[in-house]
């Protein structure tokens, strides 16, 4: 039998040079990690405008095209909740360091109170015409779920759609991220109807036509996402409107 | 739970041992299939019911455990001798705790998109009951190099049984093969525009155009019972596991 001298000894040699190899191995992966981390989060904003980039699709994008598309054509502005633009330097004081709207945390943000949020703007540049991509988040069944919404430069009519979730269940929840058939229904809806109406675009069970500007067929089986995502539509996409109307009324 | 009991406690002490000598070759084959930790001993199910619904990630879950089983057995044969009995079982787990933290950081940084697929189940490989199984019942009583391979056996052995699983899940679930990988296959299914992959063979008007996904496929219980056929097809052919009590 070994003493207890003896086991804490071991013990704490063990838990150091445990320590030690994690903490190297860590910081040595640190700039790596993080930028995957970036490149993953600009490949879904882009996806958003999948149809816009050509014949080129975001998923089999190498990750230098990505940053190249990202930081030639695209703008980025961060927003408060009444359509004013927030400083770089506003936004690293909120804890989201580098500045930019990309390094807006959207989960954080969804705990803050309504008022308080920040949100992230990438203004897509075809090089003829301006796209509006926004970012929404609210819940799914399990965890949460989170869109990037691309509007056209009428800022009404939606041109592209990306929808992602934390853990929704694979075949039924998951739909809204793994059949692509789920974010095109949303191509060509409109957010407001022809009085200038907020809308936004909802879910309905079956028999919505191209016509519905408001309306796209959500997924059997998947009711609680499907709501999630009409509240998300519905409740996110309203964030942006104090901005919208600034710009339109320029 | 597990009944393996049968050929860990007798190896020992010999005056020089091969390295690829016959017992070292049964510790390898012996988890393949007379022993397989997941149709015989029935030890990390839990996995192997969640990431089996494509082929890809299996295959990447299955290198990590295969990485985590063959060197925590090593690392904890090494220290046998000197591990204080008391605190064992802590002392492995952080062996193990630190190979699959380890796993997780190289993922994230080389592989950034099978890291958010695999997400929980990286980590969950801390808790998968044949890590320390075999660290239990094997790497505490045995040389490092036999624990070694003892450890590469039971992760092949885990390994093989998911990414079968995962064949049969994702092609009829599904109707592809190898998703997410850079080698992707579009196999069955009616339906072109849903799924656009890199390599179509379901062209329209192949003679698999009439098969329809089938959601079950991609829910966990089809792994449950595509595990259940092969415990089945297994017994029926393996003499050595008919069960006489």
């Amino acid at each position: 039998m070994h003493s207890t001298n003896y086991i804490v000894g071991f013990v704490a040699i063990m838990t150091t040079v445990v320590a030690i190899v994690l903490t190297a191995l860590f910081l040595g992966l640190k700039e790596r990690s993080d930028q995957n981390a970036a490149i993953f989060n600009k490949r879904a904003i882009l996806s958003a405008v999948k149809d816009q980039l050509g014949d080129q699709d975001p998923k089999y994008m190498g990750d230098q095209e990505v940053l190249d598309v990202f930081s030639n054509q695209i703008q980025q502005i961060s927003l408060d909740m009444s359509g004013a633009e927030v400083s770089t330097a506003d936004i690293e004081a909120l804890g989201y360091k580098g500045g930019q709207a990309e390094h807006i945390d959207m989960k954080k943000e969804k705990k803050k109170p309504e008022g308080e949020r920040v949100l992230p703007l990438y203004v897509f540049d075809t090089g003829s015409d301006k796209i509006y991509i926004i970012s929404v988040r609210g819940n799914g069944l399990w965890d949460e779920i989170w869109g990037n919404i691309a509007l056209g430069s009428d800022l009404n009519t939606i041109v592209g759609a990306a929808f992602d979730h934390q853990g929704e269940t694979p075949g039924l929840g998951a739909e809204i991220k793994d059949n692509p058939s789920f974010p095109n229904m949303f191509k060509g809806k409109k957010i407001y109807d022809e009085n200038g109406k907020y809308h936004s675009v909802i879910g309905v069970k079956g028999g919505t036509t191209k016509e519905d500007f408001h309306k796209v067929d959500v997924i059997s089986g998947a009711t609680v996402t499907s709501d999630g995502v009409t509240e998300m539509m519905v409740r996110g996409v309203k964030y942006y409107e104090p901005y919208f109307n600034k710009i339109q009324s320029k | 739970m597990a009944e393996n009991t049968v050929q860990e406690t007798q190896v020992q002490a010999k005056p020089k041992e091969p390295l690829f000598g016959k017992k070292e070759r049964k510790l390898l084959s012996d988890p393949l299939n007379d022993n397989n930790p997941i149709t015989v001993q029935v030890l990390g199910v839990c996995s192997a019911l969640a990431v089996t619904s494509l082929v890809y990630p299996s295959v990447v879950m299955s290198i990590a455990v295969v990485f985590v089983c063959a060197f925590s057995s090593l690392f904890t044969s090494l220290l046998r001798n000197s591990i204080p009995k008391q605190v064992r079982m802590i002392v492995q787990l952080v062996i193990i705790a630190t190979l699959v933290t380890i796993v997780e950081l190289v993922l994230k940084g080389f592989n950034y998109p099978i890291y958010k697929q695999l997400s929980v189940y990286i980590g969950l490989i801390i808790t998968n009951c044949i890590v320390m199984g075999r660290l239990e019942a094997f790497a505490m009583a045995n040389k490092p190099w036999r624990s070694f391979l003892d450890g590469v056996g039971n992760g092949l052995g885990y390994g093989a049984i998911l990414i079968i699983v995962a064949f049969f899940r994702e092609v009829f679930g599904k109707g592809t093969l190898f998703a997410g990988s850079p080698l992707e296959w579009n196999i069955i299914g009616p339906n072109n525009e849903i799924v656009s992959y890199t390599i179509n063979t379901a062209a329209e008007g192949s003679w698999l155009g009439w098969y329809s996904n089938n959601g079950l496929m991609v829910m966990p219980a089809a792994a449950m019972f595509l595990i259940g056929i092969f415990i089945w097809i297994q017994r029926s052919y393996n003499k050595k596991l008919i069960d006489i009590s």
